[in-house]
């Protein structure tokens, strides 16, 4: 496919609006026994070409769920029962499973959490990387081969000649998540989905790769999107943050605009019972109560058994994400409240 | 925080932990014994009262020390010492009691087969903290004390979520009275808004009862939140210990630096273009480099850091500032390093590409 701004997807005709990547109203449904879980359950944004990302939340809140949904690698007992996936223009889940494949790699590319299970163990890291380019670029080997050299460079292997007979368990942490990158870059994809790429390194590891991945994707102009539940590594890495509870998401905008003046009593409430590495306060604010069950959800709006500020209205109407003047966006409809609630403790010494 | 004394209640003398590595025969074949020296001659001190926080990436062997404090491992040199005195490598149960821990993750240390309530009432027996006939009433006030219901003693840990497990964790270390609690990484398998509540918590017990809290965790807004003092390590090594305040305004070791710079702030520049603040990967522990250990990292290592390992020694200013860097108390050589650049990854290799460096 051309990579020209206007592409002209099978179904639903051409649609620019700027974006790689626009997810509508997506809904995803996990079979199990105590019933059906509403994994993610009616989630919309979309990624601006060259742009990050960033989707925060806690265990359960449907992030990772969001991005296999995207990548199409859903678990066999989850499903897509309803929504669009538009990668630069096409809907993915009007796609036929080869279809798909054939995006894997050239448009999308994905990095997981842990490296080691997402390496095959048993195959020789550089041919990891040439596997790529070879399928889906057409290269010989030698070229496949001398473009996995150069990537494994790019992504500060030391050593590539010898390293790229090693296989993944010679490598370190690290080294395994650069390998991961280098292999998320080899077709020169559109953009990249990354899962927690970095909670299970130390910080110094995961500094390294956050600046590399950033400085890589931007070179490049690749788009991200970030998940993770570790605000401030959002803030390094993404321009928007958007915000995950129960399956829906409650706020969106600039990512430093929503963690320092969130719009949102759940974005409030995550950070102000995160001690925060600047300023050490007197005591953290837990948020109270335990997140909400996907399979019987509460009504309305779903944090509204937890918050501070619920009224009658939370209990019954729905919550969707809606646009406020300054262009961000939030699901609270008594969004004033958190306001208020960031004036007071600013105001206290 | 809390308001700490000068006395030191727990301390340890040259406590080196090291564990073999590979299956005996290979050692046999090889000749000798290829060991891991998780800790290597550690100093540390831990007053009375105090929140003293024990930092460090994986692998520095922080976990080991707090297991060799406890007494759940034997130290293979030096010694460690409570109240005045120095306990002996078995220790007597009166002794275990006094320092009780707290471990990473509820979902494996605690006994899926227990009630919670069997499961205290077994340790208040075995231990004779209280007489029988208020074993009940106990349990029911260490329950209260963690933020448990009675009715929570005849359920099993399975029913409890995870920071409802890290409570009962709590409550099973504080069932012994114990004088100094071991917390290794207490929140780090739990949620973000949870960690909270855990936090909140030890810090109220930590006053409460004037306990003595050893914190083991690789967090360092954790640490500055809840202690009073901090003991960076490395490689099996303590490399900076000080006030807390002090580690965070004022490190005075290039590694506490390189760490404090790596954590992401949300101020942070998106795709802000400075450098890793530390290059490369840790060492093995199998192969600590020689000299100072943390040389083939350091930004400003020097001819002398490859030849000498540096003490841990107190700032001429400031005998509660310790550091073990030859430049940590002298100001920094200006000129970067005339040494050859640091390898990048001395990463864990196969055992066919270590054969080729065991003898380095």
């Amino acid at each position: 496919m051309s990579a020209g701004p206007v592409s002209t997807g099978p179904v639903g005709g051409p649609v620019d609006t700027g974006m790689i990547l626009e997810v509508r109203d997506l809904r995803v449904r996990i079979a199990s026994r105590r019933g059906v879980v509403r994994a993610v359950d009616g989630v919309s944004f979309g990624v601006p070409r060259g742009g990050a990302l960033g989707l925060v939340g806690e265990s359960g809140s449907g992030k990772s769920m969001t991005l296999r949904a995207i990548l199409g690698v859903l678990p066999p007992e989850a499903q897509v029962t309803s929504g669009e996936i538009r990668l630069d223009g096409v809907d993915l889940l009007q796609l036929k499973g080869a279809e798909v494949n054939r995006l894997r790699g050239p448009k999308m590319a994905m990095i997981f959490q842990e490296p080691m299970s997402a390496l095959n163990p048993v195959m020789r890291v550089g041919q990891q990387i040439a596997e790529g380019p070879q399928i889906h670029l057409g290269l010989g080997r030698a070229q496949a081969a001398e473009r996995a050299l150069e990537l494994m460079r790019r992504v500060g292997i030391p050593d590539p000649e010898r390293r790229f007979r090693a296989y993944p368990h010679e490598f370190s942490g690290g080294m395994r998540q650069r390998v991961m990158i280098a292999i998320a870059l080899s077709c020169d994809p559109e953009i990249i989905l990354c899962d927690e790429p970095t909670t299970a390194l130390d910080v110094t590891i995961q500094d390294q790769i956050l600046r590399l991945l950033t400085r890589l994707c931007r070179e490049s102009g690749v788009s991200l999107v970030f998940v993770t539940h570790d605000l401030p590594v959002v803030a390094q890495v993404c321009h928007d943050v958007a915000v995950m509870y129960g399956g829906q998401l409650v706020e969106r905008g600039e990512v430093r605009e929503v963690l320092l003046d969130p719009r949102h009593p759940y974005t409030l409430g995550l950070v102000r019972s995160a001690p925060d590495f600047e300023y050490v306060r007197e005591s953290l604010v837990p948020i109270p109560g335990s997140p909400p069950s996907l399979v019987s959800p509460p009504s309305g709006c779903r944090f509204h058994p937890r918050c501070a500020f619920a009224e009658d209205d939370c209990r019954v109407s729905d919550t969707p994400l809606r646009v406020l003047p300054s262009g961000r966006a939030t699901a609270c409809l008594h969004y004033e409240r958190t306001l208020e609630a960031i004036e007071a403790d600013r105001a206290r010494p | 925080m809390s308001t700490a004394s000068e006395e030191v209640l727990l301390s340890a003398t040259g406590v080196s932990v090291s564990f073999q590595v590979g299956s005996a025969l290979a050692a046999r074949f090889r000749g000798q014994e290829r060991l891991l020296h998780a800790v290597d001659g550690v100093d540390l001190e831990v007053r009375r009262g105090e929140a003293l926080a024990l930092v460090g990436e994986s692998g520095s062997g922080k976990s080991t020390l707090a297991q060799a404090l406890s007494g759940l491992i034997r130290p293979d040199s030096g010694q460690i010492s409570f109240d005045g005195r120095v306990l002996p490598a078995a220790r007597s149960r009166a002794d275990r009691r006094r320092i009780q821990m707290v471990f990473q993750d509820p979902y494996s240390s605690l006994n899926p087969r227990l009630t919670v309530g069997g499961m205290l009432r077994e340790l208040l027996r075995v231990h004779q903290v209280v007489p029988r006939a208020q074993v009940d009433e106990f349990s029911k006030e260490l329950m209260a004390m963690v933020g448990l219901g009675a009715a929570d003693l005849v359920a099993y840990p399975r029913q409890f979520s995870g920071g409802q497990r890290q409570r009962v964790a709590i409550a099973r270390a504080l069932a012994l009275r114990p004088e100094v609690l071991v917390a290794d990484e207490p929140v780090s398998a739990l949620d973000v808004s949870v960690q909270a509540t855990i936090l909140n918590l030890l810090q109220q017990l930590q006053a409460e009862l004037g306990l003595t809290l050893l914190l083991i965790s690789h967090n360092l807004a954790v640490v500055r939140h809840l202690c009073d003092r901090v003991a960076v390590m490395y490689l099996g090594r303590i490399v900076e210990v000080a006030p807390t305040e002090q580690i965070f305004s004022a490190p005075r070791h290039p590694y506490t630096r390189g760490l404090l710079e790596a954590i992401p702030r949300l101020t942070d520049d998106v795709g802000d273009d400075r450098k890793p603040a530390i290059a490369g990967d840790p060492p093995s522990p199998l192969r600590i480099p020689g000299g100072c250990r943390f040389r083939t990292r350091c930004p400003m290592a020097q001819p002398v850091c490859e030849q000498s390992d540096p003490a841990l020694g107190a700032a001429p200013d400031d005998a509660g500032h310790l550091a073990a860097c030859h430049f940590a108390f002298t100001p920094a050589p200006l000129s970067p390093a005339p040494l050859s650049p640091a390898p990048l990854s001395p990463a864990p290799l196969s055992p066919a590409l270590n054969e080729n460096e065991r003898n380095d």
